[in-house]
C-alpha cells in the first residue's frame, strides 16, 4: 500500500462527494435538521437531550459510511471508473483504504460540527477517557462495519438498485435500527448507538463494542469476496 | 531484459454464468508495435482487456504483461476503458491531474492538453461532454503515466472526424515513440490504417492474425473481418 496514493484518493472521493447534493443532504442536512429539531422540540417527545447528540453522531456515521459510500461506490462500478483505477498503480488495497480514509475524515467533520452546534445549543456530555475512547472506537468498528455493508450492495447490484436498497436501508436503520432509541445491541447500528450514547454519559460499551467488531469482521470479508469491480 | 512481446494469452478461458466467453484465446502484442484486436460485439475483446489488467482471473490459460503477470505492471501501463471511465462530476483537468499523481513520472498535463485538443473542456464537469470530448479525455488519462505499453478500447468511438484524425496521430505517435499499443476497435478503416499487426477474434477464439499487408492482400481488411467472424454471410 502506498500512503501518498491513498491520501490522493480520498481527497478525490471527499471532493466527488462533497460536489453531490443527495450526499450533502446525507451528510450534513439530515444529521443536522434532526439534532436542531430533537434539541428543540424532542423532549416533549420523550427524547433524553443528554444523549441525544450522541446518537445524531450515530446517525451521521450511518449516513456516511453506508449510504454515501454504498451510492458513490454503485455509480463508480457502474462508470467504469473502478475499472479504470485497478490499471493504475492505485492498487485495490489502496482504493479501499482511501474510501475508508475519506469516510473516516467525513465522519470527524461531521461529529465535530454536530458536537458543536450541541455545546452552543447547551448539551454537555460527561467526557471520561474510557467514555471518548470507546466512542472512537465504536465510529471506527462501526464505519468499517457499515462501510463493509455498502460495498456489499454496491459491488454486487446494479448501480440503481443500489441507490434504491441503499437509501430504504438508510431510512430503516434510522426509524428502526436503534441508532436513536436504546434496542438490545445487536444490530451494528444499534451497538452504534448504544456506545455512544454510553460514551456521552461517561461510561464504556464493551458489549456494543464486542458486537460492532463482529459485525466489522464480518461484512468486510462477505465484502472482499462478493464484491465485483465491473458491472 | 526486454521482453519481446508487452502482451501474452496463451489458452486463456473465461466463463460467465455458464457461458463461455473466451474460448482458449491466444494472441500477442509485441514490444513497440501496435497491435489491433478486432471483433464483432460479445466477441471477448473487452473481456480479454480485463484478464490483461488483472480485473478478471481466467480459469484457464496464461496471460502475461510486460513480462509479468497481470497487474505488476500498473505503473507502465495506461488504460482507455470502453465505458466512461470518470466520476460524473469530475472536471477534465482535475482528473488528469489526480491520475499524473497516481504514477511515478507522469507526464506534464498541460502538453496533453495541447495534444488532444482538451483546453476549452477543462473546467466543464466530465457528464456535460458529448461522448467524444468524454473519449478524448479518457484518451488522455490514459496517458498521462507516460505508459510503456497502451490499451485503447476503441478509442475513437463517438468522436467526429476532427477528434478522431487527432487522435490517430496521437495513437501515430505513440507508436512512433516506441511505446507498444493494443487498440480495439470496430472501425476497419482505423485498424487498416494504424496498426501493424491484427488479430481478428470471434466467439472468444482468435479466427485469423496477421500483418495488415498479409490480411488485405485479397481483400479489404472488412472482407477479411466479415469472412472470418460469426457475421459472414
Amino acid at each position: 500500500m502506498n500512503a501518498t496514493r491513498i491520501v490522493r484518493h480520498a481527497a478525490m472521493e471527499l471532493r466527488m462527494l462533497l460536489r453531490n447534493g443527495e450526499q450533502l443532504l446525507l451528510a450534513f442536512a439530515i444529521p443536522l435538521g434532526l439534532l436542531i429539531g430533537g434539541l428543540a422540540w424532542g423532549q416533549g417527545f420523550g427524547l433524553d437531550l443528554a444523549v441525544f447528540p450522541a446518537s445524531v453522531v450515530a446517525v451521521a456515521t450511518w449516513s456516511t459510511a453506508f449510504t454515501s459510500l454504498a451510492v458513490a461506490t454503485g455509480f463508480e462500478r457502474r462508470y467504469g471508473v473502478l475499472e479504470r483505477l485497478v490499471a493504475t498503480p492505485l492498487t485495490r488495497a489502496d482504493l479501499i483504504a482511501g474510501k475508508a480514509l475519506a469516510a473516516t475524515a467525513l465522519v470527524a467533520v461531521q461529529a465535530a460540527l454536530l458536537s458543536a452546534v450541541a455545546l452552543v445549543w447547551g448539551w454537555r456530555p460527561a467526557w471520561t477517557p474510557a467514555g471518548a475512547a470507546s466512542a472512537a472506537v465504536a465510529i471506527g468498528l462501526a464505519i468499517a462495519a457499515f462501510a463493509g455493508l455498502g460495498l456489499l450492495l454496491a459491488g454486487t447490484l446494479k448501480a440503481e438498485v443500489t441507490l434504491a436498497l441503499a437509501n430504504l436501508v438508510y431510512l430503516a436503520g434510522l426509524a428502526l435500527g436503534g441508532l436513536i432509541a436504546d434496542q438490545p445491541p445487536w444490530l451494528p447500528t444499534a451497538a452504534l448507538g448504544s456506545a455512544l450514547r454510553a460514551a456521552s454519559a461517561g461510561a464504556g460499551a464493551p458489549l456494543a463494542l464486542l458486537v460492532l467488531a463482529a459485525w466489522a469482521v464480518t461484512l468486510t470479508l462477505i465484502a472482499r469476496k462478493a464484491f465485483r469491480w465491473t458491472s | 531484459m526486454t521482453p519481446r512481446y508487452a502482451l501474452e494469452l496463451d489458452g486463456v478461458s473465461v466463463w460467465f454464468g455458464g457461458r463461455r466467453v473466451l474460448d482458449g484465446l491466444s494472441w500477442t502484442a509485441r514490444v513497440g508495435e501496435l497491435t489491433a484486436l478486432l471483433g464483432p460485439n460479445g466477441a471477448g475483446k473487452t473481456t480479454a482487456l480485463r484478464c490483461v489488467t488483472g480485473l478478471l482471473q481466467p480459469e484457464s490459460g496464461r496471460v502475461r504483461v510486460m513480462g509479468g503477470s497481470p497487474g505488476d505492471a500498473n505503473e507502465r501501463i495506461g488504460l482507455m476503458p470502453q465505458s466512461v471511465g470518470a466520476w460524473s462530476a469530475v472536471r477534465p483537468g482535475e482528473l488528469l491531474r489526480y491520475l499524473a499523481g497516481l504514477y511515478p513520472d507522469p507526464m506534464p498535463v498541460g502538453d496533453l492538453v495541447d495534444a488532444l485538443g482538451l483546453a476549452p473542456l477543462l473546467n466543464r464537469p466530465y457528464r456535460r461532454l458529448s461522448g467524444g470530448e468524454q473519449q478524448a479525455v479518457n484518451l488522455a488519462g490514459a496517458l498521462v503515466g507516460r505508459p510503456e505499453l497502451v490499451l485503447l478500447d476503441e478509442p475513437t468511438a463517438g468522436m467526429d472526424p476532427h477528434a478522431r484524425r487527432r487522435t490517430w496521430q496521437v495513437i501515430s505517435g505513440l507508436r512512433g515513440r516506441g511505446v507498444s499499443v493494443l487498440l480495439t476497435t470496430h472501425d476497419m478503416d482505423e485498424a487498416a490504417r494504424l496498426a501493424d499487426r491484427v488479430w481478428i477474434m470471434d466467439a472468444g477464439r482468435v479466427t485469423v492474425s496477421g500483418t495488415v499487408a498479409e490480411l488485405t492482400a485479397e481483400a479489404s481488411l472488412e472482407d477479411v473481418f466479415l469472412r472470418h467472424t460469426g457475421g459472414a454471410a
